[in-house]
């Protein structure tokens, strides 16, 4: 622009200096020396040489075109390093920003296609270096450069798309440890997220082969890294949890470097695997970044391997529970029946005191029935004195209807037996019986 | 979360075995419940250690169906 106003001040076309801003610098007073060369040139190549006079003027679209041309021919990319400033993230995707530094800035430009390998936008004052390519916006006639990749101070960028990522996820409640579930303790599907062809579907596999070959392994093969991870592992994740058949999800990969783990600090895949209805494992490799899909997942191991150490026990420890419990319910079953048997064994002994008991009531009974019997005993009376009269058969003689005169009975006394013959029988009287 | 087996799992196994431990160690229990009670214990116990000693390790994918079913094919890495 300046070079043109130039031109008409040289020419003096119109006269209109002031509308085009400050006086120009010594370099570009330089330029009519440059015109009056330039004047020499078309005169030798006639004024039908394209821009070479009015009538073969040029249009604005072969100006901007060729200037384009020009820078982007006599620049490579190259790093640039400047103060971010005026940064904007259009509507359409894209992300505009200029670089400054003390006197002079440079518009720049990152395309929504370029944005994916940057992690985050820059902040306003943020010191940057930007890999690009100078050119020349053709619709604005603008020198710009155009912005692929943006490294920050240390780690900045990356770390600020983590922290980005991370509050948003906080702010919808999937980062709370209340959210975490346990592992189910005797899975027997494990589905594995990752690369069909990567180490961490290997390692995983030898550990169930090796540890628990009772837990079946279903693979759910996705991209781990470049453009298209980040869909494919959503997909993949969406997937199993439509299927509803896992017991347990490890989503993962071997190794990487910390520009591989792109995907697993996407936000969509996160989102994904905290919808998953099994409890996940995150296993990415990297024991020194924690990547978002590390946060949201309900454990987190450092290695494929670890994730499938965590999720599957050993058929051994399994058949050793199962010989424990076996064991448990023996004896408790036994105790049950020891238990049976005991009782069984304290009511006999119940049983026999309870009978020995009633043979001793009887036995004082007995006794008491026996004093008693003793007091009414004859023998006591005859003892004392007295005498009975007994019949030949034992029978006691106590009235006069049981003697005839003449008739022999004996008579017991106290100490032996008196033969006897009745001799006057003489009933009492009533009145006087003793 | 409802599986597609309809055979009890190896938890459910194991926990019908817990119940069952439990309910032995009652105070309130029938010498023949208790004999019962063992003799499931054991079938869980038995059920449980096949399941075990069955098992072969196996590699296998997730393919979804263009109708939206899943099933599980081997898979050769």
């Amino acid at each position: 622009m300046r070079k043109r106003r130039d031109a008409r001040t040289a020419h003096d076309h119109d006269g209109q200096d002031d509308l085009f801003g400050p006086p120009p610098s010594a370099e570009l007073r330089a330029e009519p020396a440059r015109l009056a060369e330039s004047s020499a040139i078309y005169e030798e190549l006639g004024a039908t040489f394209p821009g070479a006079s009015p009538s073969s003027a040029v249009s604005v679209a072969t100006v901007t075109q060729t200037a384009r041309d020009i820078l982007e021919g006599a620049f490579l990319p190259l790093w640039v390093r400047g103060e971010v400033i005026d940064f904007k993230a259009h509507r359409n995707g894209h992300w505009y920003f200029c670089l400054r530094e003390a006197n002079a800035q440079l518009r720049c430009v990152v395309w929504s296609r370029d944005r994916r390998v940057i992690p985050a936008p820059p902040d306003d004052g943020m010191q940057v270096t930007v890999l690009g390519q100078l050119t020349v916006y053709a619709a604005r006639g603008d020198m710009q450069f155009s912005v692929r990749r943006i490294e920050a101070e240390g780690d900045g960028l990356w770390r600020r798309a983590l922290e980005r990522t991370r509050a948003k996820l906080e702010a919808d409640g999937l980062l709370a440890p209340e959210r975490k579930r346990p592992l189910p303790r005797y899975p027997r599907v494990l589905a594995i997220v990752t690369s069909p062809d990567g180490a961490a579907l290997h390692d995983v596999a030898a550990v169930v082969r090796r540890r628990a070959p009772h837990v079946r392994l279903v693979v759910v093969p996705a991209t781990v890294q470049g453009d298209s991870a980040p869909e494919e592992l959503c997909y993949a994740i969406d997937q199993v949890s439509r299927w509803n058949g896992a017991d347990t999800v490890i989503i993962g990969r071997g190794g990487g470097a910390r520009e591989d783990l792109r995907a697993f600090n996407d936000e969509r895949v996160a989102r994904a695997l905290a919808r998953c209805p099994a409890p996940t494992i995150s296993a990415v490799g990297h024991e020194i970044d924690v990547t978002i899909c590390d946060l949201v997942a309900d454990h987190r191991a450092p290695t494929p391997s670890g994730a499938a150490e965590a999720a599957v026990r050993s058929t051994e420890e399994l058949v050793g529970e199962l010989q424990s419990r076996g064991r448990h319910l023996l004896s408790t079953v036994a105790a049950r029946i020891d238990e049976g048997a005991g009782a069984l064994h304290r009511l006999a002994g119940d049983l026999t005191m309870t009978s020995g008991s009633a043979i001793d009531r009887r036995g004082s009974r007995i006794s008491a029935a026996a004093g008693r019997l003793h007091a009414l005993s004859p023998l006591a009376t005859l003892a004392r004195g007295y005498a009975i009269a007994q019949s030949d058969d034992g029978q006691t003689l106590a009235s006069i209807d049981a003697f005839m005169p003449g008739s022999e009975f004996d008579l017991r006394v106290r100490d032996g037996t008196v033969r006897s013959t009745a001799n006057t029988i003489t009933p009492s009287d009533s009145n006087a019986e003793a | 979360m409802p599986k597609p087996s309809a055979a009890p799992s190896f938890e459910s196994r194991l926990d019908r075995l817990e119940a069952i431990v439990h309910e032995l160690e009652g105070d309130q229990i029938q010498l023949a419940r208790a004999l019962e009670l063992f003799e499931e214990g054991v079938e869980c116990l038995r059920a449980a250690s096949k399941e075990l000693a069955d098992a072969r390790s196996r590699v296998q994918r997730l393919v979804e169906r263009e109708d939206g079913s899943f099933a599980l094919t081997d898979f050769r890495g």
